[in-house]
């Protein structure tokens, strides 16, 4: 005699949903809580560092859309001096070519993704704020910047990632009301 | 006497006859709609993030602390939206719909006692009123399918009468279980008398009520004429801004309608230890709109055909069964001796579940699923 169609397996669908109510919940409160991003993000801006570029423009020719803007002068020594390197991210769509093609590794994605801006202008990147004082270089393509980054917060993990301390909500920034761990 | 009738008592010497029974009355009026409303927002409220935290999920949080604003602010939503009616809709059966589903709700409210004595008025056949009241609500949605010139809102009001007219046999019959018991038919008299909650001395009779319940109240798993997998939004698919809200408003109405009557019928209304009487129905309501929130996350919509099914094959004859032991109980079991009927009541609603089960299993239970 199976119970299971006397009724029982109703009750055994509501025993399972009453269990629900005890776990914590899934729901990450954005802009209180924030999970860190895969370190190989393409993220929404490029970071360019200047010492180590040469001026080449492989980048620029790289890029399908054609949204890098590189314009040198020579400086007399048979170097090129980069007089404005400019990236619209407007238009860019985050393939990471320039990023793989440069030889001298001088440009890397960023990690930041929240850059909604009110203007057009705003998205387009001078090399000033493309620099990686203000900008975080992800690990894209990039495996010596990958290391120092703090690993992805993963909302479905085993028991093997929960030992290797993957998932971590507490680390982050908690939201004042009401924040959890998952 | 009602603690309405002492105030008019009160009045009278102060003023003439006529005033001091209107006040009162007015009074009352005023103190039930407050009640409902403020109770139709709470149960809003705990609904959705009862629901929420069924879900793993934390339900609306914002605004104010833990949300609490949140029905506040769909309210004040919906009543802002624009009113549109369909140009070949009925206009003014489209007008009165809502208004016939919204009111009977504030009308059977009149004989429920929330307090010792707080009863609008102690009517003494306050469970015939209860079922005549609460039909014309089905009227109310036919309405609204019929007027809205809409396929789906007209499929929505056909499975809504089909299904309010099954399922009000059964919570009748479950009902006068509750009336032999007691043998009163007044509201006030049947919470006096509960010295023990009915739900122990006729589960059975509970069990057919709350489902039959929640399918007069259309809420899951009998939500057919909403569906909104299948037909929109059901009834109200071609209602917007204030009458949409006086659906919803009377969607809820009936939860707490039909919470409150369980709660007076079966769990001994405002009865209860230390705590005043208010809060004693209070916490029961809250308990049993929580039992239907539970459903409600737990278990699919059913078919139509088997809706009906169920309402006639299995809660119909379980209820005349139920009625029929419970007569023969109250005419030869001697008086107050509950523990006997506990005891063969619970057999009996275990036995005949068991039995309704078998029926309703695939190849009667020879079919391997």
């Amino acid at each position: 005699m199976k119970f299971e169609r006397y009724g029982l397996g109703i009750l055994k669908g509501m025993a399972l949903t009453f269990k629900h109510l005890f776990r914590p919940p899934i729901t990450v409160q954005y802009p209180e809580e924030k999970l860190v991003m895969s370190r190989r993000l393409r993220g929404n801006e490029l970071v360019w560092f200047k010492d180590r570029c040469t001026g080449c423009a492989t980048c620029a020719k790289a890029c399908p859309q054609g949204n890098i803007v590189i314009v040198t002068h020579t400086d007399g020594n048979g170097h090129y001096v980069v007089d404005k390197f400019q990236v619209d991210t407007g238009r860019c769509m985050f393939c990471g070519l320039c990023v793989e093609s440069c030889p001298y590794n001088a440009v890397a994605m960023g990690m930041g993704y929240e850059r909604a801006q009110y203007r057009r202008n705003g998205l387009i990147l001078e090399k000033e704020r493309c620099s990686p004082d203000e900008k975080q270089p992800s690990g894209y393509a990039r495996p010596e910047f990958a290391a120092a980054l703090p690993k992805q917060t993963l909302l479905v993990y085993g028991d093997k990632e929960r030992e290797e301390g993957g998932q971590k909500l507490e680390i982050l920034p908690r939201s004042k009301k009401r924040g959890r761990g998952v | 006497m009602t603690l309405l009738e002492q105030f008019n008592l009160w009045l009278a010497n102060y003023m003439p006859q006529w005033a001091a029974y209107l006040l009162p009355a007015l009074a009352g009026i005023l103190v039930l709609l407050g009640f409902v409303l403020t109770m139709v927002i709470v149960f809003i409220y705990i609904e959705r993030r009862a629901l929420g935290r069924f879900q793993i999920r934390l339900g609306p949080n914002r605004l104010g602390p833990e949300g609490i604003f949140q029905p506040i602010a769909t309210a004040v939503k919906i009543l802002l939206k624009e009113d549109i009616v369909p140009a070949k809709a009925d206009k003014l059966i489209h007008f009165l719909a809502p208004l016939v589903v919204f009111i009977p709700i504030l009308l059977i409210f009149a004989v429920i006692p929330i307090h010792r004595g707080a009863i609008y008025t102690d009517l003494n056949v306050g469970v015939v009123y209860i079922i005549a009241i609460s039909s014309i609500s089905a009227v109310g949605i036919y309405m609204a399918g019929w007027s809205s010139n809409n396929k789906y809102a007209l499929i929505a009001a056909m499975r809504t009468v089909a299904q309010m007219v099954s399922y009000e046999l059964p919570v009748v019959l479950s009902l006068l279980g509750v009336v032999l018991l007691v043998g009163s038919l007044s509201i006030n008299q049947i919470v006096e008398v509960q010295t023990v909650p009915f739900i122990l001395l006729q589960p059975l009779g509970f069990i057919i009520f709350f489902i039959g319940a929640l399918a007069e109240m259309n809420r899951c798993p009998f939500d057919l004429l909403e569906a909104d997998s299948e037909i929109v939004a059901g009834y109200h698919t071609e209602y917007s801004g204030m009458k949409f809200a006086m659906f919803y408003l009377g969607e809820y109405g009936h939860t707490v309608l039909y919470s409150a009557i369980i709660t007076s019928l079966f769990l001994s209304g405002w009865k209860g230890p230390l705590l005043p009487p208010i809060i004693w129905f209070l916490i029961k309501m809250v308990i049993v709109f929580f039992v239907i929130v539970w459903i409600r996350s737990t278990l699919p919509r059913l078919r139509v055909d088997q809706l009906m099914s169920f309402a006639w094959k299995a809660l119909f004859p379980m209820a005349v069964i139920n009625l029929f032991i419970i007569a023969l109980e109250v005419l030869w079991l001697p008086e107050n001796v509950y523990w006997v009927m506990f005891f063969i009541n619970f057999a009996l609603a275990g036995v005949l579940i068991l039995f309704w089960s078998k029926l309703f299993t695939l190849g009667g239970g020879k079919v391997e699923v």
